[in-house]
């Protein structure tokens, strides 16, 4: 399989040109959603109101929001720990999504699992996964589903495409390597999307992988097509990813994509950052995709105006308060129903005190 | 002497036996220029280099696959992995290799590596970085599996463990790692594998625990009347398990009480309990209780002292199995 059989649209048209001013509205509120509900994450966690490990999104919106906006709804979608963001790009709700942070029971998994562990269910989003790389042959098998149903139970005639994200750092766990395999070998619909912020905790790219300015080289190794995308403009991200998705939509193959971006804040909550300048964060802020799209928005498609985007600003800064609130009024997950509850259907002895399996309380949100 | 905790009573082992030894070799995920998630190797890049620190991708199985092949060659590699969970990946490597070359070439080769792991929850970590695995590895013959509690017990241990000939994972609970400081000596000592530590005498009953319990232990022995007189053991090496100390204890009080962190169903106190019921049975005035973590996964940290083995637990069952 060769390099780009995708083909390249004709110069002066972008397929970003066809999209309504609604959708680009839309992809703005999204992303600065996401912005907005990470700022007000970072504040909850330095309050002591969010526990464990918090990985924040901002600086990469245009990585969810523009691949996410370039697939169908029903399309499966599965991430890593950093998940915020594809969660709300998804469609999860901003307070089912702050709930999980602070452990409440009307969190996503019951306030179970927090900030590392989003799924959504009703929203095709299947986590949310704590151990790098693990969720790259679940994308496979997910693909695998999508295949099945519409070539063997033939349930559907619907060729969908999952889309599977990935860190740079992912790019050296063993089974990345092995679900590439896998599908290029079953020729699964699965997008590999690379979230290459150029660092794996406190490892440089360079530092962590062979090639790393040519990644797509790695997935060539696999008979899987590959490409480049700046991930910092959410119009960028749609030109070249809608029609590499839906090739491999249609031929019903795998992809791979490195979507080079860039993170703003440290790795988690808890990283001193010696492994770069703040120079560097400087220049990638002044590349900001937020920014970037305003600016198309406002002076090239004259759709949005400065009040109009105050107004939005406003507006999103009052849901997320909400879903703070919200999350803080919750109430935490009862011991006697949730501690030893969505362990397994059947009883176990040891999994409570009294020796009795309790069917746990279901999320009214989801 | 001077005080350290138990981060900094490792890392003085660690920067002491790569000066003792040119063959000890640090590696793993940012253990270098970041000297680790817990910053457990910090300084030890700086001193030692990038040869004998090495920041590795991020590739468990990988780190691990290649200690086993350093060990192999003589050397003496100490890997770490950032937490308990990402062992997982790891596994293979550790329980059907690392464990079983000694068996597998009859003595001919034998695998002197020191996988550290940060174990354990309290730390208010999700699953995967709070879990207590200790008893999987434990139910794999070849591996040594160790964890201290104090900073005294983890240098002397380390120390033990790197220059021990065969595969040792050294546990190293997170809930004390900044808890508290004792005094650490300076110079060269070992605290030998295999050796449980009495933290206190009694004759009453033996309470039977190892990493951060031991202190969810004390503070239980403080809430109990104080004529009852407990008998602290701290394993300290879950395997191989000084089962003698445990023996000649309770065949002393008559009654015991295992306290763990990690799931009840198959984990180590179900093992001590049998050993107890092997060796004791004519002794025992009461069956061997457990307190320890459910069978289900770690929860988010709104229930995880729920979960633990925290001191109310623990008076509760030394009430019971005293009153037997
Ligand atoms: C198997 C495994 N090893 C290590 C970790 C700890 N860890 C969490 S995130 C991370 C870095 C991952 O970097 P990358 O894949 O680039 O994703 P990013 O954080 O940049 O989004 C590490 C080492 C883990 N969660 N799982
Ligand atoms: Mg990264």
């Amino acid at each position: 399989m060769s390099q780009a059989t995708t083909s390249e649209p004709a110069a002066g048209k972008r397929p970003s040109d066809g999209l309504s001013d609604e959708t680009l509205l839309k992809w703005l509120y999204d992303m600065q959603l996401i912005r907005e509900f990470e700022t007000r994450t970072m504040q909850a966690y330095q309050q002591a109101k969010i526990g464990g490990f918090c990985h924040i999104y901002s600086g990469q919106e245009a990585c969810a929001v523009g691949t996410i906006g370039s697939v169908e709804h029903d399309d499966p979608v599965v991430t890593a720990y950093r998940d915020h963001g594809h969660a709300l790009a998804r469609g999860m709700d901003p307070k089912a999504c702050m709930a999980e942070m602070f452990g409440k029971i009307t969190g996503c998994a019951k306030g179970k699992g927090g900030s590392m562990h989003m799924f959504d269910k009703p929203n095709h989003l299947y986590g949310g996964h704590g151990i790098v790389g693990a969720q790259t042959p679940l994308g496979a098998g997910l693909a695998f589903a999508t295949k099945y149903e519409r070539e063997v139970l033939k349930t559907t005639d619907k060729k969908r495409v999952c889309l599977c994200y990935l860190g740079d750092g992912a790019l050296n766990q063993g089974a990345f390597h092995e679900a590439q395999n896998l599908a290029g070998l079953f020729s699964l619909p699965v997008i590999y999307i690379v979230e290459n912020n150029g660092y794996s905790m406190g490892t440089s790219i360079a530092r962590g992988t062979t090639m790393p300015d040519q990644l797509t080289l790695k997935a060539k190794g696999y008979g899987i097509e590959g490409l480049e995308i700046d991930g910092m403009s959410v119009l960028d991200v749609y030109d070249k990813f809608k029609p590499f998705a839906d090739a491999c939509r249609d031929e019903q193959r795998p992809g791979f994509v490195d979507l080079k971006t860039y993170r703003y804040q440290g790795h988690s909550m808890s990283d001193p950052q010696k492994y770069r300048t703040k120079d560097e964060v400087e220049e990638f802020k002044n590349r900001d995709s937020i920014a970037n799209l305003v600016d198309h928005l406002m002076n090239k498609r004259e759709c949005l105006s400065e009040d109009e985007w105050t107004e939005m600003q406003k507006e999103i800064r009052e849901r997320v308060k909400e879903a703070v609130k919200f999350a803080e009024e919750s109430d935490a997950p009862g011991v006697e129903e949730e501690l030893y509850s969505d362990v397994m259907v059947n009883p176990s002895k040891n999994m409570s005190p009294i020796g009795k399996y309790i069917e746990g309380a279901k999320n009214p949100l989801l | 002497m001077p005080e350290l905790n138990l981060v900094q009573a490792i890392n003085q082992a660690l920067a002491q036996e790569m000066e003792r030894d040119e063959r000890v070799v640090v590696l793993g995920e940012d253990v270098g220029l970041n000297g680790g998630v817990f910053r457990v190797t910090e300084g030890l890049q700086a001193k030692f280099g990038r040869e004998r620190v090495v920041d590795t991708p991020l590739a468990e199985s990988g780190i691990i696959g290649a200690s086993i092949g350093l060990a192999m060659a003589d050397m003496r590699p100490v890997p770490e992995i950032q937490f308990e969970g990402f062992l997982g990946p790891a596994y293979d490597q550790l329980v059907n290799h690392a464990a079983r070359f000694r068996t597998r070439t009859r003595g001919a080769i034998t695998i002197p590596m020191t996988v550290r792991v940060p174990v354990g929850g309290g730390i208010h970590a999700p699953e995967l970085h709070s879990d207590s695995p200790e008893a999987i590895y434990s139910h794999s013959p070849g591996l040594k599996v160790l964890m201290p509690s104090t900073p005294y017990d983890a240098k002397g241990m380390l120390l033990a463990a790197i220059r021990d000939p065969d595969p040792c994972i050294f546990f190293e609970p997170k809930r004390v790692y900044r808890s508290f400081k004792e005094e650490v000596p300076e110079g060269d000592y070992e605290v030998p594998i295999g050796q449980a530590k009495v933290v206190s005498e009694g004759d009453d009953i033996t309470v039977v625990t190892w990493g951060a319990p031991v202190f969810q232990c004390l503070a239980a022995m403080d809430e109990l009347p104080d004529d009852v007189s407990v008998e602290l053991i701290d394993l300290r090496t879950i395997y191989p398990m000084d089962t003698d100390t445990i023996i000649e204890s309770v065949r002393k009080t008559g009654r015991c009480v295992v306290v763990h962190e990690a799931p009840r169903t198959a984990g180590m106190g179900a093992e001590i309990a049998t050993v107890i019921q092997e060796a004791c049975f004519l002794h025992l005035e009461a069956p061997v209780q457990r307190v320890t973590g459910f069978d289900t996964v770690m929860p988010y940290y709104k229930l995880e002292l729920d979960y633990l083995p925290e001191s109310p637990r623990i008076v509760q069952a030394v009430r019971e199995c005293l009153a037997y």
